[in-house]
């Protein structure tokens, strides 16, 4: 065999082999992805959602619905023993905190940052500077471990809770419904100027050691929906349908996951 | 004419005969029996049948892809990884290879993301 025959039949079996591939087939399979949780709870038997630093915005008690709805999810999937307590006045003892100087570490500008004191009904809050008065409670060492010790040392969970009204407009792309001289429908991708208004949902969940009153863990989420301006749609509904999508996530930090989705395998 | 297509079909016998299609052939043969076997839930048996697809064929972005897969399933993300960008480096305009990456890298990202790293 030539030199010259060699590389033509070389060049041959990969053009095979390529055609080979460019017949490729494939097949759709469901897959459980495993992730394990971020916190080791073992140390833990007790939970206790202990309330969140949230104000009254457009009709929802972000920390009691938060409370509910956290509780609830624990018990239906067995992660520890809820506790079942009345939930802890937070933005009060965040208040008194200030008042009586024992934050955490004082502020340089802490005059700035102080809780409002002089307010019978609950805050509003809007955005996350509103929150930031009431942040140096969650670093309260002596008064987690308190409450740690009047519920038998359980993993606390508390944080604060932004939900807010959200209004944008601008320019967004959605899908038109077009027919050609053909009579053949097409969808065609339009950019349109709209006036849209929802909420926006920013959960800082922070995990407390109930032994020691130092924190193990915190995150913070950031949702949002927005809707058509006009359209009505209740606060409520906005409010469970952002937790929704932050649940998972939630979860995963106290106990494995297992993500379903789907993948294409190839021949 | 007819000499000249009698020598391209004996060329391509040849091709057909050569040690790349051979290998080819064997390490779909081993994709094609991963993909039955995870198709029941025996993901390490289609792991092992894809290794060895890898083994036999390294230019082979199918093996390598449902490799990744068969990772990400049993939690192994960093080899799934590695397994998905090396489909990719293999076959880049790949579609199908790159909608399933993207969809690993969220859940690959929010893993990380709660590693800290």
């Amino acid at each position: 065999m030539t030199a010259r025959l060699r590389k033509t039949v070389a060049s041959l079996s990969l053009a095979l082999v390529a055609a080979v591939s460019a017949c490729t087939s494939y097949t759709e399979i469901p897959i459980e992805t495993p992730i394990q949780p971020k916190l080791d709870v073992s140390a833990f038997q007790r939970i206790f959602i202990a309330g969140f630093i949230a104000g009254a915005n457009e009709d929802v008690d972000a920390n009691m619905e938060t409370v509910r709805l956290l509780r609830s999810q624990l018990r239906n999937k067995g992660i520890m023993r809820v506790i079942d307590a009345d939930t802890l006045p937070l933005l009060e003892v965040a208040k008194q905190n200030a008042a009586d100087g024992n934050g955490s570490e004082p502020a340089p500008d802490q005059q700035a940052t102080q809780p409002p004191q002089d307010q019978d009904k609950p805050p509003v809050f809007n955005d996350e500077k509103d929150l930031e008065p009431y942040q140096h409670l969650f670093a309260n060492v002596a008064y987690w471990k308190r409450i740690g010790e009047e519920y038998q040392q359980p993993l606390i969970v508390t944080g604060a809770i932004l939900f807010a009204p959200q209004q944008r407009s601008g320019f967004v792309q959605r899908e038109q419904e077009t027919y050609d001289s053909f009579g053949r429908r097409m969808v065609v991708p339009v950019r349109t100027y709209m006036e849209r208004k929802g909420f926006v949902l920013r959960p800082t969940f922070i995990f407390i050691d109930g032994r020691t009153g130092e924190t193990l863990h915190s995150e913070t989420f950031r949702e949002e929906i927005l809707y058509n301006a006009n359209q009505q749609t209740p606060a409520l509904s906005s409010y469970f349908e952002l937790m929704d999508r932050l649940l998972p996530a939630f979860l995963n930090t106290l106990s494995a996951q297992k993500i379903k989705g789907t993948r294409t395998l190839l021949k | 004419m007819v000499a000249r297509l009698v020598v391209l079909v004996l060329l391509m016998t040849a091709a057909a005969a050569s040690p790349a299609f051979a290998q080819r052939k064997q390490a779909k043969e081993q994709v094609e029996f991963g993909i039955q076997v995870a198709q029941r839930g025996l993901w390490k048996e289609a792991i092992y049948r894809w290794e060895r697809a890898t083994q036999l064929d390294p230019t082979y972005a199918a093996a390598f892809n449902n490799l990744a897969v068969a990772y990400e399933h049993e939690g192994q993300l960093q080899k799934a990884r590695e397994a998905y960008e090396k489909a990719l480096a293999l076959e880049p305009e790949n579609s199908l290879v790159r909608q399933n990456y993207d969809l690993f890298k969220e859940i690959n990202d929010r893993a990380a993301q709660k590693d800290g790293r």
